[in-house]
C-alpha cells in the first residue's frame, strides 16, 4: 500500500494535537504512534512521521514546550510569560 | 546602557571575599551597564535574604523550527525587577574540544552584550556555551547573528544533547582515536535529533580519548564512546629503569595500586599480564614517559549513566568492548546500534526516563536482546554479580 503524503498526515497530526489541547500534552512519539494506529503500520513510517512534524513545526502550526520534558503544542501565549 | 537604580547587597557582598575569582563580581561588572545585571543581582540579594528562590523555569520560547538550545527562565517577581521578567538561557553549540579563535569570541560576547544580560558560562556542565539571560524578542535575533558567525544552537529538553568531547588528538598523546573528528561527525549526522526532541527524555553523548576519561563520560553520558587498546601496552624498558632511578617506587606506586593485579618488577625489568589488564590507565599516567596504550586502537562503547536528577545517579555499563573508530565514520556499525537503542528506547521508554534507567527496569538481558547483542564477559565487572544475565545452557531441564 502507498504511504500517506506528508501533508495529509501532519494534518491528522495537527488535528490531534489541537482538539486535545489543554487535556493531553503529546510527545513526538505519541503522536507516531497514534499515526501509526490511524492510518496503518504499511501506510507510516518513523521516517515519515519525523518529517510531518517538521513541517507542522518549521510553518509555526506547532511549538515545542518544556514542562519537565519535550511536547508539542499549538502556539499560544503561556502564563509565565505575562 | 545606564543603570539608574543601584541595590544594597550585603549578602553577596561576601561572596566577593577571599583570593578566588567571584561570580558576584562578575555580575556587578556587568550591572555597571547591564539593567538585566543589575536586577539579577537585586533579585538574588533577595533570594539569599529569604532562603528561596524566585525563578520558574520551561515554557514555550525558542527559535522557529528548533525545539532545543532555549530554556525558558521567568521570575516570580516581575514588578519588583521588571528587566529580569524574562531571563532565557541559550545553549550554543561548541566547537569540538572547545577549540575557538580570539576573534570567535569576541562575536560571541558581542552577540550577548548586544541582546542579553552580557554573563556566559563558559561551559556549561554539558559542554555547550551557555548564555545567561535574555528576553523572548531577543531570541530571533541572537539565533540570525549567531548563525551568521557560524554557530549554531546545542540541545535541551527530551533531545540529543550537544555531543563533547575531550581535545583528544589535538592536544593529548593518550587520545586511542580522533575524538574530535567523531564529534564533529556526530553532532552533523543527528541535527534532526539534536534540534527536534522525539525521546522521553535527553541523550547525552560523551567522547573521551582514552580511558582516563577527561569528559567523564562514564559518569554523565547515556552513551559513552571512550578510547581503548586490545593489545599489549607499549613498553620502554631503558625508560622504566630511569623511573626507578629518579627516585619511583614501582612497586608501591604503581604493581600495588594495579586493579588488575597483573603488573610485576623484578628491579629490572617490568613484567605485565595483559590479558588481566583492566585499561585503568593508572601505569601510563604514573610512567607516562616509559608506557603508552598499545597500538591497536579503538574504543568501547558504554551506555546508561547519568547524574542525580529524577532518579539516583549510574554508571555506564560496557555494550561493545571494542570496535574500531575510523574514517570514514559513516561506515560504522555503530549508528545501527545506536538507532536500535533509540527505536526501542522511544517504543518502550516512559516519559522523563533516562536510558539508563529504563534499563534497570527492563533488564539488561532482555535489553541487549532486543537491541540484537549477545551478553559477553567484557560487560560483567565481577564474575557472578551481574543478576540479569543468564547462560541458559547451565540451567538443568525442568528448572
Amino acid at each position: 500500500m502507498a504511504q500517506v503524503p506528508v501533508m495529509e498526515l501532519a494534518e491528522a497530526m495537527y488535528k490531534m494535537v489541537k482538539d486535545t489541547m489543554g487535556m493531553k500534552k503529546w510527545k513526538a512519539t505519541d503522536l507516531q504512534k497514534a499515526s501509526i494506529e490511524m492510518f496503518g503500520e504499511g501506510n507510516v513510517d518513523k521516517q515519515l512521521c519525523k518529517d510531518a512534524i517538521k513541517e507542522l513545526v518549521n510553518n509555526g502550526r506547532l511549538v515545542y514546550t518544556y514542562f519537565g520534558g519535550s511536547f508539542l503544542e499549538v502556539p499560544h501565549k503561556e502564563g509565565a510569560a505575562n | 546602557m545606564a543603570v539608574d537604580k543601584k541595590y544594597a547587597t550585603p549578602l553577596l557582598d561576601e561572596l566577593e571575599k577571599g583570593e578566588w575569582p567571584s561570580f558576584v563580581k562578575e555580575i556587578k561588572s556587568s550591572a555597571e551597564t547591564n539593567p538585566m545585571a543589575n536586577d539579577l543581582l537585586g533579585l538574588l540579594e533577595q533570594s539569599y535574604d529569604e532562603k528561596k528562590g524566585h525563578w520558574k523555569h520551561g515554557g514555550i520560547v525558542g527559535v522557529m523550527g528548533y525545539g532545543g538550545g532555549v530554556i525558558g527562565r521567568y521570575t516570580d517577581l516581575s514588578e519588583k525587577f521588571p528587566n529580569i521578567s524574562h531571563f532565557h538561557t541559550m545553549r550554543v553549540n561548541q566547537p569540538s574540544g572547545w577549540f575557538y579563535t580570539s576573534e570567535a569570541l569576541r562575536t560571541l560576547c558581542d552577540i550577548w552584550d548586544a541582546h542579553g544580560s552580557g554573563l556566559t558560562n563558559m561551559h556549561g556542565s554539558t559542554g555547550d556555551i551557555v548564555f545567561l539571560g535574555t528576553r523572548t524578542e531577543e531570541l530571533e535575533p541572537i539565533f540570525k547573528k549567531l548563525t551568521d558567525a557560524g554557530f549554531d544552537l546545542g540541545g535541551s529538553g527530551s533531545d540529543v544533547r550537544t555531543p563533547s568531547c575531550c581535545c583528544g588528538k589535538a592536544r593529548c598523546e593518550w587520545a586511542c582515536y580522533d575524538t574530535m573528528a567523531l564529534t564533529h561527525y556526530i553532532t552533523n549526522k543527528f541535527q534532526d535529533e539534536l534540534h527536534r526532541p522525539a525521546f522521553p527524555y535527553k541523550m547525552k553523548l560523551k567522547m573521551s580519548g582514552c580511558p582516563n576519561d577527561c569528559v567523564a563520560s562514564v559518569a554523565r553520558a547515556d552513551i559513552s564512546i571512550i578510547g581503548t587498546w586490545r593489545d599489549e601496552i607499549q613498553v620502554d624498558m631503558p625508560k622504566v629503569r630511569e623511573y626507578a632511578k629518579n627516585g619511583t617506587d614501582i612497586v608501591k606506586e604503581i604493581v600495588m595500586m594495579c586493579p588488575g593485579k597483573c603488573l610485576d618488577w623484578d628491579g629490572t625489568d617490568l613484567k605485565i599480564d595483559n590479558s588481566s589488564c583492566r585499561h585503568c590507565m593508572h601505569c601510563i599516567n604514573t610512567m607516562p614517559k616509559a608506557l603508552a596504550p598499545g597500538k591497536d586502537k579503538g574504543a568501547v562503547i558504554l551506555v546508561g549513566s547519568k547524574a542525580p536528577i529524577v532518579e539516583g545517579a549510574l554508571l555506564s555499563s560496557v555494550l561493545v568492548p571494542f570496535i574500531k573508530i575510523e574514517e570514514p565514520f559513516e561506515e560504522s556499525e555503530l549508528w545501527e546500534l545506536i538507532e536500535n537503542m533509540w527505536d526501542l528506547w522511544c517504543e518502550e521508554g516512559k516519559n522523563r526516563e533516562r536510558i539508563g534507567e529504563f534499563i534497570q527496569r527492563v533488564g539488561m538481558g532482555n535489553f541487549l536482546e532486543a537491541v540484537g547483542l549477545e551478553p559477553q564477559p567484557d560487560m560483567v565487572a565481577h564474575p557472578r554479580e551481574n543478576p540479569y544475565i543468564f547462560y541458559e545452557e547451565y540451567f538443568e531441564e525442568g528448572e
